[in-house]
């Protein structure tokens, strides 16, 4: 059965993705509304910039941040010089590093969203009085309900399911950093594969229970619709 | 009145437009697609921005030099192409939207709006559960319900198939008669422009080519609308009596009288007809043994040529402008000048509204 560092592990990993699901929410939005409406020329760079978590190997990320937030980084040597602690090895750190790991699986679901609203019911909107930010609220946010939830379950099953970023930026301290993904790692290196299958199954079935929740919203989303045709 | 003198650039397009609007009654703005009817519309609602020019809709300046009022702070109401209902709220819901957030909209008006385009039965439902017309009634009805200083519309029939057209027509007739705000109107179409306006502005490649009243507008030689198979002429009458015996019903307007088929509508209704150049026909004398039963003396006020094988006449019937098209030989033979009395046989009449 699971042992004391397990269950902690469990509820560092349910915490740390609960934090960084609602961080890259409130991140996320403004950010890929921002995308959806922009002209911008150079969108595109940020919009490479924030897909790269998709296919850089995770522990370069990992690297990189720990490079920069770490005590001899320029972040985290601006923060020792202000009084405060390096965030390397803090589940600070690991919020971090989750952040900008998952912020793609977040940003993308909204953006795409935003643009399939188009522009007209945001100007309809605005004949009939509302101000921008009240069309936001009224008319952008409840008509991208469906993206809202996938970013949000992608957001947090990746959060979840990652492993090199946390590996590299929180170092695996038992009781503080260590994650889910990390525990299974350590009990099989240990040959505990009792305990593996536990961790194992058990993120397996949450995954799995967390997309299908994604597919019945928005398939019962798409029924509610077609129904009334 | 509404004032307009506004320009805006949109790639190679530039839209320069300045013109006058009365501020009671309809507007049409006319022209082929791609004349910049709809940028100028939007234009007037803020949805557009024109780097400068002048807008004031009654004793309100929307735009004075770079000064810009956004849209939402524009006492409009403004009907899309497609109907564009917000599809997570239903039709109550849409309905409250503009009037919740505007502060000159009261339950009265509410109401009002519901009335004028019958939206009462339709209320509770969602928007996927209501056909193309009623969308478009719908979309309507919210524009009204904010109780807007000027309502604006663009094409709203021209996503519609005939039947739901001919469905909303009647509405759109009421609101021209029950509304106190003007109604800027676009559209690419001659029969909804001469049904509607009272006013009219022409609009070709971004400018105003002219500008006036409807009457006025379609009788002017020096634009396209007064020349060609399209010519017509638009008169005011009223309803004074019916003939049971023919089937007739008998029409005055302030030339005269017309008796026209009998289409069953209540005395002192006000109906507007058209009459197209080509059903005009002048004599010298006035004919007894003739079938057409709508004559009026008539004084010539213009000739000019159309082709090379007719001309069109530009009559007057006491303060009534109207358009007779007949071949050159006919206006030679009839020694047709400017000043000489006519008769003008009306062969047909059509009934708009």
């Amino acid at each position: 059965m699971l042992n004391e560092f397990d269950i902690t592990a469990l509820f560092i990993t349910l915490k740390l993705a609960g934090v960084s699901t609602l961080i890259l929410l409130l991140l996320g939005t403004p950010l890929a509304w921002w995308l959806s409406q922009t002209r911008w020329k150079l969108k595109t760079i940020l919009e490479a910039i924030i897909a790269l978590p998709l296919v850089l190997p995770p522990t370069v990320l990992g690297f990189y941040l720990l490079i920069t937030l770490g005590p001899n980084g320029p972040v985290g040597g601006m923060l020792e010089s202000l009084g405060g602690a390096s965030i390397a090895f803090t589940f600070t750190g690991l919020v971090v590093g989750s952040v900008i790991y998952s912020m793609p699986f977040v940003v993308q679901p909204l953006q795409n969203a935003f643009s399939g609203i188009g522009r007209r019911p945001m100007e309809v909107a605005a004949t009939l009085r509302a101000s921008p930010l009240d069309r936001f609220f009224s008319i952008a946010v409840p008509l991208a309900r469906s993206g809202f939830i996938t970013a949000a379950v992608l957001g947090f099953a990746h959060t979840v399911g990652e492993f090199g970023v946390v590996l590299m930026i929180g170092g695996n301290i038992p009781g503080e950093t260590q994650v889910l993904s990390i525990a299974i790692y350590d009990h099989v290196e240990a040959l505990e594969y009792g305990q593996a299958h536990w961790l194992a199954g058990g993120l397996l079935l949450l995954s799995f229970l967390m997309l299908m929740m994604v597919y019945i919203f928005n398939r019962r989303f798409s029924l509610m619709q077609s129904d009334n045709q | 009145m509404i004032e307009c003198q506004l320009k805006i650039k949109q790639g190679g397009f530039t839209l320069d437009v300045e013109f006058c609007a009365p501020a009671k009654g309809v507007t049409v703005v006319f022209g082929s697609s791609g004349c910049g009817k709809t940028t100028l519309l939007r234009a007037l609602a803020g949805l557009e921005k024109s780097d400068d020019g002048f807008l004031k809709v009654g004793d309100s300046i929307w735009q004075d030099g770079k000064n810009f009022i956004p849209p939402h702070m524009r006492s409009v109401g403004y009907v899309f192409q497609e109907a564009s209902l917000f599809d997570h709220l239903n039709v109550r819901g849409n309905l409250e939207y503009g009037a919740r957030r505007a502060k000159e909209a009261g339950k009265d008006f509410m109401g009002r709006a519901l009335d004028l385009l019958d939206i009462r039965p339709l209320l509770e439902r969602t928007t996927e559960q209501l056909s193309g017309g009623e969308r478009q009634r719908v979309a309507i009805a919210r524009a009204l319900a904010v109780n807007p200083d000027i309502l604006l519309m663009d094409e709203p029939l021209s996503a519609l198939d005939l039947k739901r057209k001919k469905e909303i027509l009647p509405y759109l007739d009421s609101l021209h008669h029950e509304l106190d705000i003007p109604l800027i109107y676009v559209t690419h179409s001659p029969d909804e422009a001469s049904r509607l306006a009272d006013h009219l502005v022409l609009l070709e490649e971004g400018s105003v080519v002219g500008s006036g009243a409807i009457d006025e507008m379609l009788t002017r030689f020096d634009l396209p609308i007064s020349h060609g198979g399209d010519a017509t002429s638009l008169i005011e009458a009223t309803v004074v009596g019916h003939d049971d015996r023919f089937n007739l019903m008998y029409l005055n307007f302030s030339g005269g009288q017309f008796t026209v088929t009998d289409r069953e509508l209540p005395l002192e209704s006000k109906v507007r007809l058209r009459v197209s150049a080509r059903d005009v026909s002048l004599t010298q004398e006035l004919q007894t043994d003739t079938s057409i039963l709508n004559i009026f003396s008539a004084i010539v006020d213009e000739i000019v040529p159309e082709g090379r094988s007719q001309v069109m006449v530009r009559l007057k019937i006491k303060d009534v402008t109207m358009l007779s098209c007949i071949t050159r030989k006919s206006a030679e033979l009839l020694k047709l000048n400017p000043g000489k009395q006519v008769y003008a046989q009306i062969k047909s009449v059509a009934l708009l509204s």
